[in-house]
């Protein structure tokens, strides 16, 4: 079965913000932003701006009928600065016109004045001035400090991370309509319906239910439209109520990547403590986050660093420590792995420098203290259904990875122009939001008279198949084709209350939700059926492809007239129903629970080519084994692994955020912020899905695939560095994340 | 500045009084409401935007890919231009392209998809014979943030495969392709429309502002271009490249891509287009040109790294009074030409190398394709039994303007080339330079490039006179 969404895309026909037909007399919006990153706002003056022709409203902080505020974890984020900037990029003023064109120019003749504050764009330069989001958050089992004295070896070191910019290629935007007296429709592109709605509310100073959000899909978010789709959206909606029109407002690309954050810089301190076979004892790690000027969703990001902080691996000494450092760069954000891959690279940078003094393969010391079931991650959750050892051993396996070290080292004997360097990157990732809470989530089913089927849940379709995958639910339980089944934009009048479409389980916990609902009409309809075909208690009703059997046998009721039937005798059609994920848990106090309900586990081989000469490189192939579960739709799952590879090959070799020390954004466009291209990806990615592998908390024995796979593209990273030590033998390397050909050259030459 | 403009969108002939520096885009988009051409970055940079634009070239009609986003709606007279409404199936149903994107999952949030549909069908309809490593070129322009790119490469195997069975024939393309439902069938009666509409190009006074391509200015200033007096230089005689007498000659409007694949070109250098696949993408090399490469005077532009190695001379003309200008001698400091108001860059010209004379060009950028480089540097070398009898060496991204390697250049004539020599006249290199740091590396790092690719010249052309190990 293909994603029936692609249809539409590949005719072009697909709807995203920018192409809506926009009703009549809409005016649109552009955002007059900080061009410094830290200063008090001596005076605004707007009036210049406002006399220009086809100006409608330029609406500032103090134009907001009620709060301010639209910060989601804490509440520390301005709609609009009023007192004090805090970034480059930060919002100060909507300019409302008849078009873009004319919202420029006034944006152009606004003026203002501040008094410059020290600016800070470095998170350890933030912690040395108490320059906080939160306190340091630490998590810990048995006594490192102890542990330490054990250990054959004792290393430590410093790595940095860089940040990501998402490029979504649909940027930011919504469009606000007011439908009637006291009430406006937001159609956000956004992957937090319900936070859009919310802080609207809030802003506005209305009730929830006098704002409707209405979400059809995105054009990608990976992350940046969990918390910072809000912010325009809920623009949009104060210009609209303000002005009593309707009101877009899309950033251009520019506007995008200086205002939006990206994925958190981390720079990191590790100490790790093995015996001589490679058994690791203890480790100890600080991560400095750069969270940016407010924060966001910083401190959950945090705590996924902090519980994948030992990636597949049990040690059973481990201290980490988080902080999230306040700097003035625009505010840093979720995206695709949420803190995951930057406490795993860390980890497996330690795990690199150890083997070295050791004398032992990489892969040796990885394989040696890969997880087991009954070990325990060391915040407390008790490891089940362990696909670490399977997956690993299926890839050596499968891809005869013995032979491609060999060619690899043949390669390198024989070679002195180019070297080759090979990884594994074993993944452990685990699914739930941290925030036990968030971990709900509801389903609206309802079958039409002529036994067509509508389904709206709180997930947000952004291209990962996720209303594919709730069809396929729906289609199962209910044993009909799924043309016959349509799922519905995300819109909170439909379905309230919802979690992000994030931590990779959507599909999961609104599948989960889906199935409750069909399952709950499919009981009502069989119940009627026993009775329009007038069997007795003992017999058994079953809908098998759209036939109504009885006992096995077909009837004389199909699905359509099965439907209309339970139509004239007053059966329900419709279900809501509501799904929470059982048993997951997390005490902040101690820092110890069992927050997941279950991991998704993989293996990554990849190969790298480096020209010695021209310090560039190229990522040869990458193998993996990756744990699926029972896929939902191979096409689908597919692609979110090829696709979350390549993503994460980009943030670990080309894609380079840089900020210049007054805190402005360099790669501000995409002639300076290169993200993959098709050359640019693997020559050769093969992925096999693990086998045997089940997930009873997913429908359906699935397992959730959205992030996991992001972070076999740190195993590019290691490839490369080691074609380097194969070029250079006797020098020591520390080279920060990403790996550019820059950086490969000057340790290289330098 | 408003102007009548005639062409075929799609189906539908247009004809508008419109001011010919609004994008195509723009007008796609916001005039004729046609939403499956994305903006994705306005900036040639994505690909979302990739439409097709046909036009009668020799009496034959040709497609070529552009993005539409850079592209002056006045460069749009009496062509045919192709959105994605344009070449869906009249049916409903999904072309055999668009088909393999949707078996193999290679469309997932959907946004770069049309731009993607676009490039694969031009180059399906451009060449008969297809070879992956082609078609890849031909789609290396759009960007994709969600698949990874393998589906997508699953997509166009299967599509050549299809091709491949099908045994389309290159005589009448368009009416085959038709045939088998990869274009509709309007297209069969584009080329006459074509002929009728005639050469509608805008009768342009070359003394006004003259945009090439534009794929640089409309980057930098769309905006105040609305309000400027400009002229096309999409002139038939400017477009040729010939030779004349012992040179070959490039007019001014020749684009990027003519020259990849021009006849004479190839002939002397062979390996030009794996060369010139590292400038840009397809669909810029398909509309920004030779010239206004040169005009723009960017110090780290591609096009005058080459042009400076093969010691080029520029033929200028104000009013039809021409002079000719070294290209070494161009570039007077930073975006400072040797170039007076309304004088226009009217060819390009070069010696034809002869049979001891070797060439290469080397660029190092962040990213490999479709990037700007951080260093790059050409080389046209002359030897006799290892004596190097003359030797041009170029190099951008390291000073204000685009280098020609004068002192080493010197340094090398006269030589015999070994790896001592090479290391040596890094030295001299090292002198001429002043790189800066910017987004594209530390000044430390273009040194440290320079050198590298400089040696990198020799390894290639000379592999059996220099000690690798030397070299490392």
């Amino acid at each position: 079965m293909k994603n029936f969404d692609a249809i539409n895309h590949l005719k072009g026909k697909s709807l995203y913000i920018d192409d809506f037909p926009l009703p009549e007399g809409t005016l649109h919006a552009v955002i007059f932003d900080s061009k410094i990153a830290h200063g008090k706002i001596l005076s605004l003056n707007i009036e210049k701006a406002k006399l220009i022709e086809g100006v409608y409203a330029v609406i500032t902080a103090k134009d907001i009928p009620n709060e301010n505020q639209i910060g989601g974890i804490i509440l520390d984020e301005t709609l609009l600065a009023e007192n004090e900037v805090h970034f480059i990029g930060e919002p100060i003023a909507i300019v409302v016109a008849k078009s873009v064109q004319i919202a420029r120019k006034a944006a152009k003749e606004i003026e203002i004045e501040f008094h410059k504050l020290e600016v800070i764009i470095d998170p350890r330069d933030a912690f040395a001035k108490n320059s906080l989001i939160v306190s340091p958050i630490i998590f810990s089992s048995g006594n490192v400090n102890e542990a330490f004295k054990e250990c054959d070896l004792v290393v430590e070191g410093s790595i940095d991370s860089g940040a990501q910019e998402h490029l979504y290629l649909e940027t930011q935007g919504a469009i606000s309509i007011p439908v009637e007296e006291n009430k406006i429709k937001i159609i956000s592109s956004t992957q937090s319906p319900t936070a859009v709605q919310k802080q609207a509310a809030k802003v506005l100073g209305v009730a929830m239910h006098q704002i409707e959000v209405d979400v059809l899909r995105l054009g990608g978010a990976f992350g940046g439209k969990e918390d910072q789709a809000t912010a325009w959206a809920v623009m949009s909606c104060l210009a609209a109520k303000i002005l009593n029109k309707p009101v877009k407002l899309v950033l251009s690309r520019e506007d995008d990547l200086r205002m939006t954050g990206k994925r958190h810089p981390y720079s990191s301190d590790y100490k790790i403590g093995l015996m001589k076979n490679g058994k690791i004892i203890a480790y100890e790690v600080t991560f400095y986050q750069n969270a940016g000027a407010v924060a966001d969703l910083s401190t959950a990001v945090l705590e996924r660093t902090l519980f994948h902080t030992t990636n597949s691996y049990f040690i059973p000494n481990v201290k980490a420590t988080g902080i999230s450092c306040k700097t003035n760069l625009p505010p840093n954000t979720a995206f695709r792995g949420f803190g995951g891959p930057q406490g795993m690279f860390v980890i497996e940078s330690a795990i690199v420098k150890a083997a070295s003094l050791l004398g032992l393969p990489v892969s040796e010391i990885q394989k040696t203290n890969l997880l087991v079931d009954n070990n325990s991650f060391y915040y407390g959750q008790v490891v089940k259904n362990s696909q670490a050892v399977n997956s690993w051993v299926e890839a050596e396996e499968k891809f005869n990875s013995k032979l491609i070290i060999e060619e690899t080292q043949d390669f390198n004997n024989k070679n002195k122009l180019y070297k080759k360097g090979i990884s594994f990157m074993p993944i452990c990732f685990g699914i739930s939001f941290t925030s036990s809470f968030l971990n709900q989530a509801s389903a609206l089913v309802h079958v039409y008279t002529d036994g067509s089927v509508g389904i709206s849940t709180a997930a947000v379709e952004m291209g990962q198949g996720v209303n594919l995958k709730i069809a396929s639910v729906a289609s199962n339980i209910l044993s009909i084709n799924v043309d016959k089944i349509r799922v519905e934009s995300t819109n909170t009048t439909r379905v309230a209350n919802t979690s992000p479409t994030a931590a990779s389980s959507a599909a999961d916990m609104n599948g989960n939700a889906t199935l409750i609902a069909c399952t709950t009409i499919l009981n009502r309809l069989k119940d009627f059926a026993k009775i329009a075909l007038s069997a007795t208690e003992n017999d058994v009703i079953t809908i098998v492809d759209e036939s109504v059997l009885l006992n096995n046998q077909k009837t004389e009721l199909d699905w359509k007239n099965l439907i209309q039937k339970a139509y004239f005798n007053r059966i329900s059609l419709s279900a809501q129903a509501f799904y929470a994920t059982p048993e997951v848990h997390f005490d902040r106090k101690t820092n110890q629970g069992s927050p997941f309900a279950y991991h998704v586990y993989g293996t990554a081989i990849t190969t790298a080519t480096l020209d010695v000469i021209r310090g560039t490189y190229k990522i040869d192939s990458v193998k993996i084994i990756h744990d699926i579960g029972e896929s939902l739709n191979t096409n689908v799952d597919l692609g979110q692994v090829e696709g979350a590879l390549v993503q994460g090959i980009g943030w670990m070799t080309m894609e380079e955020i840089k900020y210049s020390d007054e805190g402005k954004l360099l790669a501000n466009a995409l002639s300076t912020y290169k993200i993959p291209d098709i050359y640019s990806a693997p020559e050769n990615i093969e992925v096999q899905f693990l086998e045997n592998s089940k997930n009873a908390s997913a429908p359906l024995n699935s397992k959730a695939v959205g992030e996991p796979p992001l972070m076999y593209g740190i195993g590019a990273y290691f490839a490369i560095l080691e074609a380097i030590k194969s070029a250079k033998p006797n020098k020591d390397f520390i080279i920060s994340a990403p790996i550019t050909p820059e950086k490969v050259l000057i340790a290289l030459q330098g | 500045m408003d102007q009548k403009l005639e062409f075929i969108l799609n189906n539908k002939s247009v004809s508008v009084e419109i001011n010919v520096a609004k994008t195509l885009l723009d007008f796609i988009r916001n005039d004729e409401g046609l939403k499956g051409t994305k903006e994705g970055c306005r900036e040639g940079d994505c690909g979302a935007c990739t439409v097709l634009l046909g036009e009668i070239v020799n009496n034959k009609l040709k497609y070529k890919s552009i993005n539409s986003c850079l592209f002056p709606i006045g460069k749009a007279a009496g062509k045919h231009i192709v959105t994605i409404e344009g070449l869906n199936d009249e049916n409903n149903y999904l072309t055999p392209i668009q088909k393999e994107f949707n078996e193999e999952g290679a469309s997932q949030c959907g946004f770069c998809t049309p731009g993607f549909v676009n490039s694969l069908t031009g180059y399906v309809i451009e060449n008969n014979k297809l070879e992956f490593h082609k078609a890849e070129n031909a789609i290396a322009g759009n960007i994709c943030r969600c698949t990874g790119y393998a589906s997508i490469k699953r997509a166009t195997e299967n599509v050549i495969e299809k091709i491949d069975n099908l045994n389309i024939s290159g005589f009448d393309r368009i009416k085959s392709l038709v045939d088998e439902n990869f274009l509709p069938k309007y297209f069969l009666e584009i080329e006459k429309r074509l002929v009728i509409l005639g050469k509608n190009e805008l009768n342009d006074n070359l003394s006004k502002n003259i945009i090439g391509g534009g794929t640089d200015l409309f980057v930098q200033k769309a905006e105040s271009l609305l309000t400027e007096e400009i002229s096309f230089s999409n002139n038939g005689k400017l477009n040729e490249i010939k030779v004349c007498g012992n040179n070959i000659c490039i007019g001014g409007s020749v684009t990027i891509e003519q020259v990849k694949n021009s006849p004479i070109i190839l002939k002397y250098f062979p390996t030009i287009d794996l060369h010139l696949n590292l400038f840009a993408s397809l669909p810029i090399r398909n509309s920004a040109t030779i010239a206004g490469n040169i005009v723009n005077a960017s110090p780290i532009g591609d096009s005058t790294a080459l042009f400076l190695a093969l010691n080029s001379n520029l033929t200028l003309n104000l009013l039809e009074n021409k002079r000719i200008v070294k290209l070494s001698e161009f570039y007077k400091g930073y975006k400072n030409l040797d170039l007076q108001k309304g004088e226009f860059l009217e060819e390009i010209s070069f010696e034809i190398p002869n049979p001891n004379t070797k060439f290469n060009f080397e660029k190092v950028s962040k990213r490999t394709y479709l990037d700007i480089a951080s260093v790059n540097t050409a080389i046209k070398i002359e030897t006799e039994n290892n004596l190097i009898k003359s030797v041009f060496l170029s190099a951008g991204g390291v000073s204000p303007i685009p280098l020609f390697l004068k002192n080493s250049s010197n340094f090398l004539t006269n030589k015999i080339i070994n790896t001592e020599l090479v290391l040596e006249v890094l030295n001299i290199v090292q002198s001429e330079i002043s790189p800066i740091s910017d987004i594209r590396g530390s000044a430390e790092y273009k040194r440290i490039l320079l050198n590298q690719l400089i040696k990198a010249h020799f390894i290639k052309l000379f592999p059996e006179l220099i000690n690798v190990e030397e070299m490392i």
